[in-house]
């Protein structure tokens, strides 16, 4: 189970739903702070959060992606116009100069819990 | 020249050479500058005279070059049942049958050559025929109607087509052939005994080395063949001259231009007549005092004449007159020097009797060259040799690789230079191929003949391999196979999810590109809910939410309407489910009604309106069958002459949620008026007084097609029996993606092989085909109907995991028109306030 933000201030998580109600490979959409968050699990129960919003068609739409990998790249693609975003950093993978937002996520106890948005490290 | 002043131009006869010459006309810019004029006298435009015995199979529709009867290209005007009856060249006028008058600046006479008919006492006799028209078969098919036994004088090329078709109406058929062996211009002595072998296992009788004395006459017809003391008579009442053709240069002759020794009109190599403003092409012309009866060396002087026309140094220097044919399922090939007729030619020779494959290979002295050949029973080297032979490139080490059967050569691999014609119909060399390939660019190569199409995607596949490009087919990055070979690997090891496939047959965890594939596979064979067993995962958006996504991330719902038939209490529901959930309506162009604006979390209360009100999904967000249009045929209508509605809905509810590589369009239209449009359909059925005409393979969309005729007059079982042959002999090979029309372009053999499959059964497949679409419609349940039924596929259709029911805040409308359409989206700046301007369109 991945752990990739520290849980600084776990007042700043929202529980969203219980790990199984999401399938393997497949998004669901959360409502985090007003926000739409696509909330992914993959083929090896990693959990990946990413912005819903795809900036191509501009909808809230990107939990209703499929999911897979492409090389080692755990991916969703846009429901729309099926770019790739890879789960782990929101990044495009079809368009250098396009990413989207991730969110902190962790699974305690079977819970999904989703975080604050993270600040670009500067990578 | 003044743009203002435009010159007319005339091409008489509308053939298979006066058509291409206006398409090049049109393609060169000609009619920029010309006003196109084509009096043809045949009462239809022109038509595929080589394919002119698959008529009876197919009939004059599917032969057409022109089947909208006109040229996208107004400047082009055809005149069709009209004979030119005078040429005036000092004038530059001609005469019509009409009586009318037409004058010209530029003239060219395309007028082809009609059967040579030799005067033997009878000829003229009720029941003699001839072959070259779609006219003349139909009066053949009259006369073979009440007949017993037909016979053909000639046993070349054209006789033994004609003979073919003898045997096909079910008649007693003779050929009767001069020379000592069939085919005498194209095979020698012993080409044409295995040519005579295979056609006499076919049930022709054959008259070699004897000549007809006269027509025998009964009663007033035709009755038979008197052969001489050699050949006594022959019963037959049909008989069909075909004993070679005559240029038809009359109008020229009477028109004091220069005609050949051996008849046709006399042109250079610019194909122009003796006088400047009128041009010869095709059969009907000399270049050189020599005529061509073959159509590509007429297409290459249809080229020449608008290249000179445009002023261009186009020239026609002689043609290659290589032939490669089918006649009643054997291959015959003869090309180059095929009688070995250079200084010191060597022959080297495979003859098979037992096979019935004779092949000869005509090389040069010094056993470096290939200079022609013969192939009889199997000529598949063709595509390879005779290209060999106009490029002049060195032999391999043992030639003779080149003619053994395929399972003992060592498969001997041969470099074409650039400049080998690889088409001859068309003449388009391996560099304009590799030239073509480089910028995804098309030529003409196939188009006539077809008989080099395997070389070229040879040739086009060893360069992109030359580019380090390998022709790619596989699926995508996790599964190295097209879509048919993973479709029969499912087949075989009958798997049932996509773990197992990806596991056995791939890589990764999938993708965009093959879980959809996949999903469709399974639903093909397995015929389970879409969204079970873990199915919903690998559905693109709209099979795993059952509607069809928008731009703005809401859906549409389209309930099934079979046919178009809808009952006012139906259009009621449907009106109130719309106003209700406050959707926008619009009629779609597969007659019924598409409601869109449904978000995901409404999309169960709309269809349990509409599934208590008797609906059905309509399956308009599958790659399935989306509907079977319908005009409203003999129930109202009084030109219709079948029950187009009743047939369409038949076959709506039949093929209903057959998942496909592609969707899946139908149509039925209950006469020729065609008001279903059905032919712009993946399968198009058209009423004839008979029965049912069956068109496939027509699409709208980017790339139109029509639909082209598979078979016709049929009653209603063989219609359902060969569409769900054809739909699921579809299903099973096409590639992803790939609707009716480019699958059958993708066949070896196209349209044939089609029907070959569905209505020859030639694989023998017919009955296992019916049987899984029998399965299919057994097994066909309501999608939605079921997903209402089952919590577990319900709980997907939620706006968000943790708030159900909250409106997704991104989504606006505004107000078009009295209905609701998207609004344009806000950026998610900053945390979006709930509930701010979403319109409900709230359930009750
Ligand atoms: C059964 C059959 C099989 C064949 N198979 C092959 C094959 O396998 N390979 C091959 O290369 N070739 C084949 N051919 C020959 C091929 O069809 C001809 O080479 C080709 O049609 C020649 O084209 P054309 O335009 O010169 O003549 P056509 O196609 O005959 O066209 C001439 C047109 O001009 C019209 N016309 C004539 N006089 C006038 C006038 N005064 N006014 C108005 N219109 C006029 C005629 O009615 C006709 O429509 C076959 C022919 C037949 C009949």
């Amino acid at each position: 189970m991945s752990l990739r933000a520290p849980a600084a201030d776990p007042a700043a998580y929202t529980s969203v739903c219980r790990l199984d109600r999401i399938p393997r490979e497949a998004g669901v959409c959360a409502l985090v702070e007003g926000q739409a968050v696509a909330v992914f699990r993959t083929y090896d129960d990693e959990v990946f959060a990413l912005g819903n919003y795809d900036p191509f068609s501009r909808a809230s739409v990107l939990a209703r992606g499929i999911v897979g990998t492409r090389g080692d790249v755990p991916f969703v693609a846009s429901p729309m116009h099926k770019q790739g975003f890879d789960l782990r950093t929101g990044q495009c993978l079809d368009d250098a100069a396009v990413r989207v937002p991730t969110y902190a996520v962790v699974v305690r106890d079977g819970e999904v819990l989703v975080g604050p948005a993270e600040v670009d490290a500067g990578s | 020249m003044s743009p203002h002043l435009r010159r007319t131009l005339v091409v008489v006869g509308h053939g298979m050479v006066g058509h291409r010459f206006v398409q090049a006309a049109i393609e060169r810019g000609l009619t920029e500058t010309h006003d196109v004029v084509v009096v043809g006298e045949e009462p239809r435009p022109a038509y595929d005279r080589v394919a002119l015995t698959s008529f009876f199979d197919v009939g004059a529709e599917a032969l057409s070059f022109l089947p909208t009867g006109e040229y996208d290209d107004p400047r082009v005007r055809l005149l069709l049942g009209t004979t030119v009856e005078v040429v005036d060249p000092a004038a530059r006028t001609l005469r019509l049958s009409d009586g009318g008058e037409l004058a010209y600046d530029e003239l060219v006479l395309a007028t082809g050559a009609a059967p040579f008919v030799p005067p033997v006492p009878g000829h003229d006799l009720p029941g003699c025929l001839v072959y070259r028209t779609i006219e003349d078969l139909e009066a053949i098919r009259e006369a073979a109607a009440g007949a017993r036994a037909g016979a053909v004088v000639g046993g070349g090329l054209l006789g033994l087509e004609a003979a073919n078709a003898l045997h096909g109406l079910g008649l007693e058929t003779h050929v009767v052939e001069m020379a000592p062996r069939l085919m005498p211009v194209q095979v020698d002595d012993a080409g044409g005994a295995t040519l005579a072998r295979h056609v006499e296992a076919l049930g022709l009788v054959l008259h070699t080395g004897v000549a007809t004395r006269a027509v025998v006459e009964r009663d007033g017809r035709a009755a038979g063949l008197d052969l001489g003391e050699d050949g006594g008579t022959v019963e037959a009442d049909v008989v069909v001259f075909s004993a070679g053709i005559r240029p038809r240069d009359a109008l020229a002759r009477a028109a004091g231009l220069d005609v050949a020794e051996r008849g046709g009109v006399l042109v250079d190599e610019q194909c122009r007549t003796s006088d400047p403003h009128v041009w010869a092409v095709g059969e009907c012309a000399a270049p050189g005092g020599r005529m061509y009866g073959l159509v590509a060396p007429g297409y290459a002087m249809a080229e020449v004449v608008v290249d000179a026309l445009l002023g261009g140094p186009g020239a026609f220097t002689g043609a290659d007159m290589s032939t490669k044919l089918k006649l009643m399922g054997v291959d015959v090939a003869s090309f180059g020097d095929a009688f070995a007729t250079t200084d010191g030619a060597l022959e080297m020779v495979l003859a098979d009797a037992v096979a019935g494959v004779y092949k000869k290979l005509v090389v040069s002295a010094d056993g470096r060259r290939l200079l022609g050949g013969i192939l009889v029973g199997d000529a598949s080297a063709y595509g390879v040799l005779r290209p060999m032979v106009s490029s002049g490139i060195d032999l391999p080490d043992n030639p003779e690789e080149l003619i053994l059967p395929a399972s003992r050569s060592g498969g001997a691999e041969v470099a074409l230079p650039d400049e080998a014609q690889v088409c001859s119909c068309n003449d388009v060399s391996k560099a304009d191929i590799v030239a073509a390939a480089a910028c995804d660019g098309t030529t003409r190569a196939g188009a006539t003949c077809g008989s080099c199409k395997p070389l070229v995607k040879k040739v086009v596949e060893d360069y992109f391999a030359s580019q380090g490009r390998t022709v790619d087919r596989s699926l995508c990055e996790h599964f190295a196979m097209t879509r048919q070979e993973l479709f029969d690997a499912v087949a075989v090891h009958g798997h049932t999810s996509f773990d197992e496939v990806v596991a056995a047959h791939g890589t990764g965890r999938g993708c965009d590109v093959c879980k959809p594939t996949v999903a469709s596979v399974l639903a093909s064979q397995l015929g389970r809910h879409v969204l079970g067993e873990g199915r919903a995962v690998l559905q693109d958006t709209n099979d795993a939410y059952l509607a069809n996504i928008q731009r703005n991330g809401t859906y549409s719902v389209v309930p099934r309407v079979p046919g178009g038939e809808i009952t006012p209490e139906g259009l009621i529901v449907i009106g109130e489910v719309a106003r209700d959930f406050g959707l926008y309506t619009k009629i779609t162009g597969g007659q019924r009604i598409d409601l869109f604006g449904a978000r995901l979390e409404q999309l169960p209360d709309i269809w349990r309106r509409l599934v208590d009100a008797g609906f059905e999904s309509g399956h308009a967000y599958g790659k399935s069958l989306r509907t079977v249009k319908s005009c409203v045929g003999s129930t109202w209508c009084r030109y219709g002459v079948q029950d187009s509605v009743r047939m369409a809905i038949d076959l709506e509810l039949r093929y209903r949620g057959l998942r496909s590589p592609h969707k899946l369009k139908g149509g039925v239209s209950g006469c020729a008026r065609e008001c279903a449009e059905a032919r712009a359909k993946d399968f198009g059925i058209i009423a004839t007084e008979q029965g049912w005409n069956l068109y496939v393979g027509g699409n709208g969309g980017a790339t139109p097609a029509h639909a082209r005729l598979l078979a016709g007059d049929l009653d209603d079982e063989t219609l359902v029996r060969y569409l769900d042959r054809f739909l699921l002999y579809y299903i099973r090979t096409a590639d992803r993606l790939q609707r009716t029309a480019p699958w059958i372009e993708s066949l070896d053999g196209g349209l044939d092989r089609v029907r070959e499959v569905v209505v020859d059964d030639a694989l023998g497949l017919g009955s296992e085909l019916e049987a899984a679409m029998a399965r299919h419609v057994a097994g066909y349940r309501d999608e939605w109907r079921d997903t209402l039924e089952d919590p577990d596929k319900l709980a997907r259709f939620v706006s968000f995991v943790n708030a159900p029911d909250a409106p997704d805040p991104h989504i606006g409308f505004r107000a078009e028109r009295g209905q609701q359409v998207p609004a344009d989206p806000a950026e998610p700046a900053g945390p979006v306030v709930l509930g701010s301007a979403i319109p409900v369109g709230a359930p009750r």
